[in-house]
């Protein structure tokens, strides 16, 4: 990969993480290359611990490397033991961290050789999907702040989990529900068998005393299959009638209950139909579509969870006599002082007493460049102290900061829950009571004529009217097509995200690493193309941002030494190549040194990029533009979106003139290019649309990279982070891209959409199948047969119609959009 | 056909057998991550002994 010439070394990836190595940092010879001393460590304590199989691994790419350095020692506190570690066997501790930056396969062997590199560690088991590691460990060898920070050099910086105890109830929740479905499934398909070679006898002839066999048997079966899976309907049906509300599972309970003893009794005397089979895949499908719909909505709650990880824990509060002492964040108080470290998080909301730092508020404002603050300077709970040590008058803390405020307003959104979910929940009083109504009616109209028959036909209707496939038709859609969307690149965490982007609404769009790269880089190139080394040549040794662009973009060219390289500071940089004469900078700059080019100047000073003039031996030969380059795929799929109704709207912290430029580019209207948008300004914009769209229903998506967005993106109707975003971003979005560029949002809506189309199909099915069964039932013309047909047949056609039904489609196939977006940049690189 | 009434509770008998093991393995917790098994496996595991004294890493 390493492309040698003379001076040539552009391109060097970095032996570890392998992105390019700097210059500057590149050393002679084939050795390893790193691009940062943290690359060079993870390196060293990788080989010298026999863990270098790690490169070796295909899947590793995005190698961690951020290591924070921290010291963690308040892991190692009381009270961060009293909120997040556990008791396990033999003596030692256990808990749960969150780490930054897992991604791959290469991540779970790594995180799961720490055992290998510290001893006194038990085990470390890493659950990549959630990004959790579970470690055990012996106090009396190690403590858990050594282990954070063998995490930390690593690159995966370690967060407490609050979770902890929640997730091991939830893991009980889960183990339960899965053996109810597994035996319930068990059980259901063997007294199916019964039941077959039962109906079968039925058309064929079968000797009574076989029949007695399989009817006892499926009681048998059946009746551990009522008590022990199906007793969640019964309790479920208690509760609502002790709080008196009609409750989805009171018909259920009735009918499994009506059902069991009906077919009992029918059993014992040997007459009349027994119900087992219906019974018992009732309370299969039931639980299956509880399952899923409960899965469903856990995404989003284990989302905010993971925003609350990286929020900090501890303070270190400064008593009246100036001694410091550790408390945990949630215990400060307003009036207390706290001692905040340089590289640490604020723990509260305040105002800085003594000292001047500079603070990064990336997490709540986006502004990555540092604002200094000094005495008075309000500071905000997660946020970052960069430069020196300050002293902080808490303000707010806990539940009442800022940071709070917004991570309640992440949960409240995760909770909110698919207003098609509501939709069935209100209906289901409904359903319950006309259910109950009509098996009531049936009984009457037959009891005159047979009282058997009568219980008979009121059962049978209880049975084939049960919500089964009503039950499944929603979690069931909205599972296959979440599925098939995160194997597209997109990961969805909540079905209502779904059904919210079905309908076309208002789309807010982040400007800098949402629609651009986010990276400063060559956009355009006008002129002689052959001047293009000379450049890189001059450029090479040089670290200014507009250096870094021209890298970027020619990454492997082959360039020579230059000579009387002279860089004047805001002007530009010249020298010799080749025996040339080379001047590349403004151009104001290079006007001075050299003549010509009057349309490249021209044409540059209509552009809002940073201009760049380039002459060789006296004369301005090329042009370039510097910038942030727009993503070559937001053209086209804009584009898509306002053809499908979307309307969009540019927002952007950016220079109203950069702002209005990318806009103009990519076909917004004026006014709907909005820049020097504060966080704030972000935030009230999104929920002044929000409070507009109200009465309409329709949705405002919020697309975001980053932490800038977070708040925007939680008060959004969905919010959506795209690829690279920031962890914070990625944990407050409804879905987030895992794909580059803005692309999938076209293959989102679009699958939205037909998700939908899916659930509204699937619940016309399954009320056509019970409306067809209550007219059966009714009439008295059911027989056990039908009813036995028709449960199952429509839990089938809802399966199916789910699994057939296109909702997402992989990103090969949506070739269109993707030639388009290239014949754009194309056009782009020919202007 | 009276072998029926034999292999009938037999194979109830092998059903019970299954959901026991089925049973054990959710309450072990084997489908708690269903991800990362998937990946774990495919690691060599020729846990080398550390080349160099372990310690602590600084």
């Amino acid at each position: 990969m390493r492309t040698e010439s003379a001076a040539g070394v552009i391109g060097t990836p970095c032996t570890h993480c392998g992105l390019a190595v700097p210059p500057a940092l590149v050393t002679a010879g084939d050795g390893p290359q790193f691009c940062c001393a943290g690359c060079s460590a993870v390196y060293d304590i990788l080989q010298s611990n026999g863990l270098s199989q790690y490169y070796y691994f295909r899947e590793r790419r995005e190698a961690a490397v951020r290591s924070s350095g921290r010291s963690y020692e308040e892991f190692d506190h009381p009270a961060f033991a009293e909120l997040y570690v556990q008791q396990a066997e033999g003596g030692k501790l256990r808990t749960e961290l969150y780490l930054e930056g897992v991604h791959c396969a290469s991540c779970v062997w790594l995180v799961e050789r720490v055992p290998l590199l510290l001893p006194g560690v038990a085990r470390a088991e890493l659950d990549v999907r959630r990004s959790l590691a579970r470690a055990e460990w012996d106090p009396a060898v190690v403590s858990l702040s050594q282990l954070a920070r063998a995490l930390d050099q690593l690159g995966y910086a370690p967060h407490p989990f609050r979770g902890v105890a929640r997730d091991a109830m939830r893991k009980r929740e889960d183990r339960a529900m899965l053996t109810r479905i597994g035996v319930a499934g068990a059980i259901a398909g063997n007294v199916m068998l019964a039941a077959a070679a039962l109906y079968s006898g039925e058309f064929s002839g079968m000797e009574p005393r076989y029949a007695a066999l399989f009817r006892w048997m499926s009681l048998a079966l059946a009746l551990p299959a009522v008590f022990f899976p199906g007793r969640v309907f019964f309790t479920g049906a208690w509760a609502a009638l002790r709080t008196r509300t009609l409750h989805m599972d009171l018909p259920i309970a009735i009918a499994i209950g009506a059902g069991i003893t009906r077919g009992a009794i029918n059993t014992v005397t040997n007459s009349g139909p027994i119900y087992f089979d219906g019974v018992c895949i009732l309370i299969f499908l039931l639980l299956v579509g509880r399952f899923l719909q409960q899965r469903g909505q856990r995404a989003a709650a284990d989302a905010a969870e993971l925003l609350y990880a990286l929020a900090p824990t501890t303070a270190r509060v400064v008593g009246a006599d100036g001694t410091e002492r550790e408390l945990p964040a949630v215990a400060l108080l307003p009036g207390m002082e706290v001692q905040v470290r340089a590289g640490e998080s604020f723990p509260a909301d305040g105002i800085i007493s003594v000292g001047d730092t500079s603070v990064n508020a990336a997490l709540l404002t986006g502004e990555s460049v540092p604002t200094s603050a000094g005495v008075g300077s309000s500071v905000f709970a997660g946020t970052l102290n960069v430069m020196a040590p300050v002293r902080v008058r808490v303000e707010e803390s806990g539940e009442t900061s800022r940071l709070a405020k917004i991570l309640r307003q992440v949960e409240e959104s995760g909770q909110r829950r698919a207003p098609i979910v509501a939709l069935a929940n209100r209906m289901s009083g409904w359903f319950v009571a006309v259910v109950l109504l009509l098996a009531m009616v049936t009984f009457l109209i037959w009891l005159p004529r047979d009282q058997a028959l009568a219980w008979d036909h009121a059962i049978a209707l209880l049975i084939v009217t049960c919500p089964c496939a009503l039950a499944l038709a929603t979690p069931l859609a909205v599972t296959v097509a979440v599925g098939r969307a995160a194997r597209a690149g997109i990961f969805i965490k909540g079905g209502d995200a779904l059904e919210l982007l079905s309908r076309p609404g208002e789309m807010v769009l982040d400007k800098t690493g949402t629609l651009t790269e986010g990276v400063t880089s060559l956009v355009m190139w006008w002129g002689d193309e052959s001047v293009k080394p000379f450049v890189l040549s001059l450029e090479a040794g040089s670290s200014h941002p507009i250096a870094d662009g021209f890298r970027r973009a020619w990454p492997g060219m082959a360039a020579d030494s230059p000579s009387d390289v002279m860089h004047h500071a805001g002007g530009g940089i010249s020298g010799t190549v080749d025996g040339r004469a080379v001047v590349v900078g403004s151009p104001r700059f290079v006007a001075a040194r050299a003549h010509g080019g009057e349309s490249l100047v021209a044409t540059l000073a209509a552009n809002p990029l940073t201009p760049v003039l380039v002459a060789v031996d006296g004369v301005i030969v090329a042009a370039a533009a510097i910038g942030d380059r727009v993503r070559d795929d937001a053209g086209a799929a804009l584009d898509a979106l306002r053809h499908r109704g979307w309307h969009t709207t540019l927002l952007s912290g950016d220079d109203p003139a950069v702002a209005s430029a990318v806009g103009a580019q990519l076909g917004f209207a004026a006014v709907d290019a909005i820049g020097s948008a504060t966080p704030e300004a972000k935030l009230a914009l999104v929920q002044q649309r929000r409070d507009a769209m109200r009465a309409s229903g329709r949705p405002v998506v919020m697309v975001g990279d980053g932490v800038n967005d977070a708040a925007a993106i939680a008060a959004s109707s969905v919010g959506i982070g795209v690829h690279g975003g920031a962890e914070a971003c990625l944990a407050t979005a409804d879905v987030y891209l895992t794909t580059p560029g803005i692309e999938p949002l076209v293959r989102l809506v679009e699958g939205s959409a037909r998700t939908m189309q899916v659930i509204r199909r699937n619940i016309g099915f399954a009320l056509c199948y019970n409306a067809a069964g209550v007219v059966l039932a009714m009439t008295g013309t059911i027989s056990p047969f039908i009813a036995a047909l028709l449960m199952p047949a429509s839990s089938l056609t809802v399966l199916l119609a789910s699994y057939l039904g296109k909702t997402f489609v992989p990103a090969a196939t949506t070739s269109s959009v993707a030639a388009q977006s290239e014949s754009v940049a194309a056009m782009e690189r020919a202007a | 056909m009276s072998v029926l009434f034999i292999v009938v509770p037999l194979a109830l008998f092998v059903v019970l057998a299954a959901v026991v093991a089925y049973i054990w393995s959710a309450r072990a917790g084997q489908y708690d991550d269903l991800d990362t098994p998937a990946v774990r496996m495919l690691h060599d595991d020729d846990a080398a002994p550390p080349t160099a004294a372990p310690g602590e890493l600084h």
